[in-house]
This record gives structure tokens, C-alpha cells and sequence, in this order.
């Protein structure tokens, strides 16, 4: 495949469990969305739209400090399997890659970065879009990192800006301060206690909006939930990822309180819960990406509960990235169909939980009591 | 995999719960999970749109005359009855060619019409503008230092000092 080994951390420094709350929350992203003036957009861009914002950004990439050490990556000219690798690290988005359609459209691009957590894309819906991916919860910096950026874009490009409606938008949801941040929470024990509900109808009381993790299909999957702010217009920058972070927060003291409640409540049927699902990672076969992340959310609340010692947040962050088709197919050198695709995640999976020096069940605290083993 | 709510379309979401201490898996397409208030991810970044302009067509099929309808964005050709069909505007230029009919929308959506955040400064910005962002950019100064975000700040401040009149070398 095409080198990614210049982009910084391999695009997987947002993995790497640093940051605030790590065992909650798996990474923060920030975009902002950004148009030039005298051009249709996206979707109803022609070609020499499109060509002309690519030579624009081709121009002026090289004067923005904040670019320095960046590449442009025309998505067509990529190979189809890179591009489904920089989807599944969630570098671009699967409009850009056309995963809908027939492939990337004309002057569609991703400039990737040599040192900083940021990427841009290029000829979107919007023609631009700059974003931020950091481990953990980090509201602040990452829009501080988007800022400088956009601050030296902006002196480099006219910008569509409207006195009263501000930055302008393909999408009327996006326009204004065209922000969108987003933090990606576990929370499996307002799942499993039944609270999940509430908390998701309280965010839309206050402005902010959820969704699930991308997958193979962009489906919720395994407990992972994206908060992130629904308006766009009307509030400024700071205020809106000042309260998503707030509110945030407020949601990982839930899940925390959520969890005491599941282990004073229920202790016996959460760790058989937890093993059982360790089990099957431990041991199967063949996985389904879907069961992978169904059982991977049980054992991430283990390895949080400090019930399945050893095991690191940062590899479970890991597998959730590399057990997906492209990044398999990657490491087989070749396409794999997808009965062969979930032999080679569940190989991957007992991979790293064998070396992971994940305690064997033998040393399980638990066992003490148990009433017979079969080594009789 | 088909959706379990309506067994008709293909499941896209697909979220754990646990009924009676046993887990278990709901797929569901994009539509019924809309309806239980899910979504998936292509369908929030942009956020359900379609209630807003269908509510739209109910409210003001009498309010908009037909001739606004087939009214067109000068810049790009693209009509309003496009506009409500797809969600996406064409161009810059249809925020001043929409703009009546946009500004209510904006209102349903975010609760204002009036952006209060970063102010861009065209290449030959006028008095009022220059002014604007400076005020902008001092309440952002004033919020770093109010953190403690000193790295913040100096950014902020040489945002500032940028936009003092000429006489330091540039
Ligand atoms: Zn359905
Ligand atoms: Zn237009």
C-alpha cells in the first residue's frame, strides 16, 4: 500500500489511552468546516470547482506553518485498500472515499500531518474540513490546535463568510462556527443498568447530540456512543466545547456511579459477564466485527474495574482498530473474503490477548471458592 | 443482516442492551432507529435535517409563493424547492439568495441567526469588522487567562497585535 509511516503516529496517536479519562473515554475530535468563496460546493461542485480548490490548497499549503510537514493525498490516485485504512483510522470520512458510490471523486484529498494530531480534507461536502483526533478527553486543546490552523488558512485563503450567518456551510446544520466536536465514551454500565436511556434524552435537552461508533457500517456498536454538540450557529466556539465538556463529565460520573452500582448489585453476574467474554476473545475462532466489539466492551470493563489485571486500555484500543477487513487484509497481504476476514480477526485477537500478559484464569482470585475444578 | 423492528431493510445499528440479565443485540435500519431516537453516523453529522424542512412545507406551503419556489440562486442555478429536496445548499451565494426563507430555518435549527464566534476578516475588511474581531478576539484572550491556558493566550495575543495598525515590520 501507499507509505503511511510519514504520517505522525501512523494517524493511531488518538489510540494511544493518554488524555483525561482514558478508560471512558477513547479519543475527542474536533472539525471545523470551511468553504471558499466563488465556488459551489460539494455536492454541486463541478470539476473545475473541485480542480481549483485542490490547486489552491496545493498553492498555499506549503507557506501555512501550521502544514509544514504535511503531504496531500489525492484520494483517487490511492490505492483502494489505503484508502479504506485511513477510513478505519478515522483520518477521512467515508463520503470522501465515495464507500457509497464509485469511488473518491475528482480533487478529493487528505493532507496529512508528519507531527500534529491534525488532517484536513479536501473537496468534502465542504471544501474543506480540518480535523483533530486526540486520545482521551481534550476539548480545549484540540480546538486551540484547529484554531491556529484555521487562523493561518484563513490569511491564505478567502474564506466564505457571512456578517450575520458567519463561516457558510453546504449544510444550514453546520453553518456559523461550521464546529463539530466529538467525544467517543464507553459506557457500558448505563447500558447494562438500564440508565442509558435517560442520559441519551438528557443530552438532547441540552443541545448535544449522540451516535454510535463507525464500524462496517457505521453502526452503535459495543457501548461506544459520540457526544458531540448539535448546533452550530449562535454561540461561540468556546462556549460550545466548554459545555460538550462539561456535560461530558457529568456523563462519566454517571457511568462511574453506574458501575459501583453494577459491582454492589450484581458483582457475581458482571464478572461472570467480563470472563466469559475474556473467554471467548481468548479462545474463539471465528468473530464477527460486530461480537469482537460486543465482547471487547465487556472485557474494556473489566480491564476498568481492574478485574482482569494486566490487560492495557491502550491494546484494547488497538484491536477495536486492527481487527477491521482493511487493516486485515493488510497484514495478509492480500483480500480476504469475509469468512477468511473473521478467522483472521479472532487469530489476531487471541494474538494479542496471549501476549497482552493477561493473567490466565488460573490465577483468578475468584477461584478460591469455587466449588470444584476439573483437575480434580 | 435485516432490521428486527421492521424486517424489511438492512440493519445499519446495531445496539446492546440487557433484557432480563441476558444481553442482547437489537439491529436495526436507519429508519426505525431514527424513530427510537438513534442514529447513525452519516445521518447525525449532519443531523436529521428533513424534519425541519418538512416541517417547513407544511407551515409555509402557503407562505412561500410559487414564484419563490422556482426562485434560483443567481451564482449556482439552484432552486429552493432543490434546496428542500436535498438539505445542502449549492453555494455561498444562496445564503444572500435563500436569505428570508433561510433565516427562519436557522432559527428552528440552532435558536439564532446571528453567528457570535470567530470573526473572519475578508482581505479588505471594513471598520465594523476589524472592530468585531477585535472584540471577539479579547474575550478570548480574557477566557485563556481565566484558565490559566498562558500558551492560549500568547497565541491569542500576537492574534491581536496583528491587527494593530502597520509600524512594526511585518
Ligand atoms: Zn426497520
Ligand atoms: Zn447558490
Amino acid at each position: 500500500m501507499d507509505d503511511l509511516s510519514t504520517i505522525a503516529d501512523f494517524g493511531l496517536g488518538w489510540l494511544d489511552a493518554s488524555g483525561d479519562h482514558s478508560e471512558i473515554v477513547l479519543s475527542t475530535r474536533v472539525r471545523l468546516a470551511r468553504n471558499l468563496q466563488g465556488h459551489a460546493f460539494g455536492a454541486r461542485a463541478r470539476l473545475n470547482d473541485r480542480k481549483a480548490v485542490l490547486g489552491k490548497m496545493h498553492e498555499i499549503v506549503p507557506r501555512v506553518s501550521g502544514l509544514r510537514e504535511t503531504t496531500i493525498r489525492d484520494l483517487p490516485k490511492m490505492e483502494p485498500r489505503t484508502r479504506r485504512i485511513l477510513l478505519e483510522r478515522r483520518l477521512v470520512s467515508r463520503d470522501l472515499v465515495g464507500e457509497n458510490g464509485d469511488g473518491p471523486q475528482t480533487g478529493t484529498a487528505v493532507v496529512l500531518s508528519h507531527r500534529d494530531p491534525v488532517s484536513l480534507m479536501v473537496n468534502e461536502e465542504d471544501h474543506l474540513r480540518l480535523q483533530t483526533l486526540l486520545s482521551g478527553l481534550r476539548l480545549q486543546e484540540g480546538w486551540g490546535l484547529l484554531d491556529q490552523l484555521d487562523e493561518e488558512l484563513g490569511r491564505e485563503l478567502s474564506y466564505a463568510y457571512h456578517h450575520e450567518f458567519g463561516f457558510l456551510t453546504s449544510c444550514p446544520t453546520n453553518v456559523g462556527t461550521g464546529l463539530r466536536a466529538s467525544v467517543l465514551v464507553h459506557l457500558p454500565a448505563l447500558v447494562l443498568t438500564k440508565e442509558i436511556g435517560k442520559v441519551l434524552q438528557g443530552l438532547s435537552q441540552v443541545g448535544l447530540t449522540f451516535r454510535g461508533l463507525y464500524g462496517e457500517g457505521s453502526e452503535v456498536v459495543g457501548n461506544f456512543f459520540q457526544l458531540s454538540n448539535q448546533t452550530t450557529l449562535g454561540k461561540s466556539e468556546e462556549d460550545l466545547v466548554d459545555h460538550l465538556d462539561k456535560i461530558v463529565r457529568q456523563v462519566i460520573q454517571y457511568e462511574l456511579q453506574a458501575r459501583q452500582v453494577l459491582l454492589r448489585d450484581a458483582a457475581g453476574v458482571t464478572e461472570d459477564k467480563i470472563w466469559r467474554a475474556y473467554g471467548l476473545l481468548r479462545h474463539a475462532r471465528s468473530l464477527s466485527f460486530e461480537e469482537l466489539m460486543n465482547l471487547l466492551s465487556g472485557v474494556r470493563l473489566g480491564a476498568s474495574l481492574k478485574l482482569l489485571p494486566g490487560l492495557r486500555v491502550y491494546s484494547l484500543n488497538k484491536v477495536m482498530i486492527f481487527t477491521q477487513p482493511a487493516h486485515l487484509e493488510e497484514a495478509a497481504g492480500r483480500e480476504l473474503p469475509p469468512s477468511e476476514c473473521d478467522a483472521h480477526r479472532a487469530a489476531y485477537v487471541r494474538r494479542i490477548l496471549s501476549t497482552e500478559g493477561v493473567l490466565s484464569p488460573e490465577v483468578d482470585p475468584s477461584e478460591d471458592d469455587s466449588p470444584e475444578d476439573r483437575a480434580g | 443482516m435485516m432490521c428486527d423492528e421492521c424486517g424489511s431493510a438492512k440493519a445499519v445499528i446495531h445496539l446492546t442492551q440487557i433484557v432480563n440479565d441476558e444481553m442482547k443485540t437489537v439491529h436495526l435500519c436507519e429508519k426505525c432507529a431514527a424513530a427510537k431516537g438513534l442514529e447513525t453516523e452519516g445521518g447525525t453529522e449532519n443531523f436529521p435535517l428533513s424534519d425541519f424542512l418538512a416541517q417547513m412545507g407544511e407551515q409555509e406551503s402557503t407562505a412561500v409563493p410559487d414564484v419563490v419556489r422556482k426562485d434560483a440562486c443567481s451564482f449556482c442555478q439552484l432552486t429552493f424547492a432543490e434546496f428542500r429536496e436535498s438539505g445542502r445548499l449549492g453555494c455561498p451565494h444562496c445564503y444572500a439568495s435563500f436569505e428570508p426563507h433561510l433565516r427562519g430555518l436557522l432559527r428552528r435549527i440552532h435558536g439564532s441567526t446571528q453567528h457570535v464566534g470567530k470573526v473572519y476578516l475578508p482581505p479588505d475588511p471594513t471598520q465594523t469588522e476589524l472592530e468585531r474581531r477585535l472584540q471577539v478576539l479579547r474575550r478570548k484572550l480574557r477566557r485563556a487567562v481565566e484558565k490559566e491556558d498562558f500558551e492560549r493566550a500568547a497565541e491569542i495575543r500576537d492574534q491581536i497585535r496583528a491587527m494593530e495598525p502597520a509600524g512594526g515590520g511585518d
